[in-house]
């Protein structure tokens, strides 16, 4: 296991929060924030890994994954999920998908001053579709994870989890 | 060049119990389909995603065949997912893509480059192991029995007659019998899916 500080998101804790929830294939374009899983799904023969070329292809690769009855979650970062915005509205909440999208926030910082227009614009991009989300930046937020499923399982609408944190400390 | 008609009634004999998304065609495979349960016309939620879409289907059934009428369009839009499907490699999906060189619901204004793009090219290009390219019905009835019989992923692009619209989309008629969510239900309860 690879050692991580105190109060660190780790990609253990993130795995298990997906494993507990019955995360059958991961939809992912690769991101500064959530790079840190990488290693990890790859090596778990249960995840299915499916690489999109552009965050939008992963709305609707998800809706047709729910429609065969899997639970995929989508890995995207904040830049993406804004270039993505028809898909999220045309295969997520039209066809009412009940999936997490995992969102690394890129820009983020606790401190309040952005200084990334990726961060400036996400929470609003999230609140003008209507978007439930959760913020998770160490592992103590990790059950936050399993809130957001819950919440796009009884809602049947996609739900986000923004990642506050990079793994190389970009943030820090 | 192909009549969209025609072409899927051509097909129909061949569907056996294969889920299709009929995409583009959905107006008229909704005419001819036999099997309404197990298809899965949802319209178009959001141009540029049903190759996805297909493949998400594709790789949650894997004992099931998916046939997906996609569109020139949305395949431009979405190029990108050529690759993700020739990685993953369903062998239970086919992606045939409807060719009429023009956007034809907004009025019939020519895609880019609209009469020189060869996309079963491209397809190959992305690591499909089978292309193919039509543009008379004759020989696409000739060879469909061959392209269904082998493994997916196949894609085979067809020269189809635009079907212009230009009255305004809301004076049109609707084809679509059920709504998108019925549709996705009805599948589910046609092949005992739980779940929401």
């Amino acid at each position: 296991m690879t050692q991580h500080g105190e109060g660190e998101l780790s990609p253990e804790v993130v795995m298990a929060e997906m494993k507990k929830n019955g995360v059958t294939h991961v939809v992912w374009l690769p991101d500064s924030e959530t790079n840190f899983l990488y290693l990890l799904m790859e090596a778990d023969p249960d995840l299915d890994l499916i690489p999109v070329s552009r965050e939008g292809q992963a709305f609707s690769t998800a809706a047709g994954l729910t429609v065969g009855g899997k639970k995929p979650v989508i890995l995207i970062q904040n830049t993406g999920m804004m270039e993505s915005g028809d898909s999220l509205r045309g295969w997520g909440l039209s066809l009412n998908i009940p999936v997490v999208m995992m969102v690394g926030y890129r820009g983020w910082t606790r401190h309040g001053v952005n200084t990334d227009t990726a961060a400036t614009y996400t929470e609003r991009f999230l609140n003008a579709f209507g978007i439930q989300y959760y913020l998770v930046e160490n592992g103590e937020d990790a059950p936050r994870i399993s809130v957001a499923f819950e919440e796009a399982s009884r809602t049947r609408r996609p739900v986000a989890v923004l990642v506050g944190d990079e793994y190389h400390g970009f943030n820090r | 060049m192909i009549d969209t008609a025609e072409m899927l009634k051509a097909f129909a004999p061949h569907r056996g119990d294969s889920i299709v998304i009929p995409g583009r065609g959905g107006r008229h495979w909704t005419q001819i389909s036999d099997q309404p349960n197990r298809d899965l016309p949802v319209g178009d939620p959001a141009m540029g995603g049903h190759a996805s879409f297909g493949l998400g289907v594709a790789l949650s059934l894997p004992d099931e065949r998916v046939i997906l009428f996609d569109s020139e369009g949305d395949v431009l839009m979405n190029m990108g997912a050529l690759p993700t499907i020739a990685e993953k490699a369903p062998k239970n999906f086919y992606h045939f893509m409807l060719d009429n060189e023009c956007y034809a619901t907004t009025g019939g204004q020519p895609v880019p480059n609209a009469k020189n793009i060869a996309y079963e090219v491209i397809a190959k290009g992305s690591g499909y192991p089978a292309t193919y390219a039509f543009d008379n019905l004759e020989d696409f009835a000739t060879h469909l029995e061959e392209i269904l019989e082998q493994p997916g992923p196949v894609f085979v692009a067809l020269k189809v007659n635009p079907e212009v619209e230009n009255t305004p989309i809301g004076a049109r008629v609707r084809w679509q019998t059920r709504s998108r969510t019925q549709v996705i239900d009805d599948l589910k309860d046609e092949l005992g899916i739980e779940g929401p």
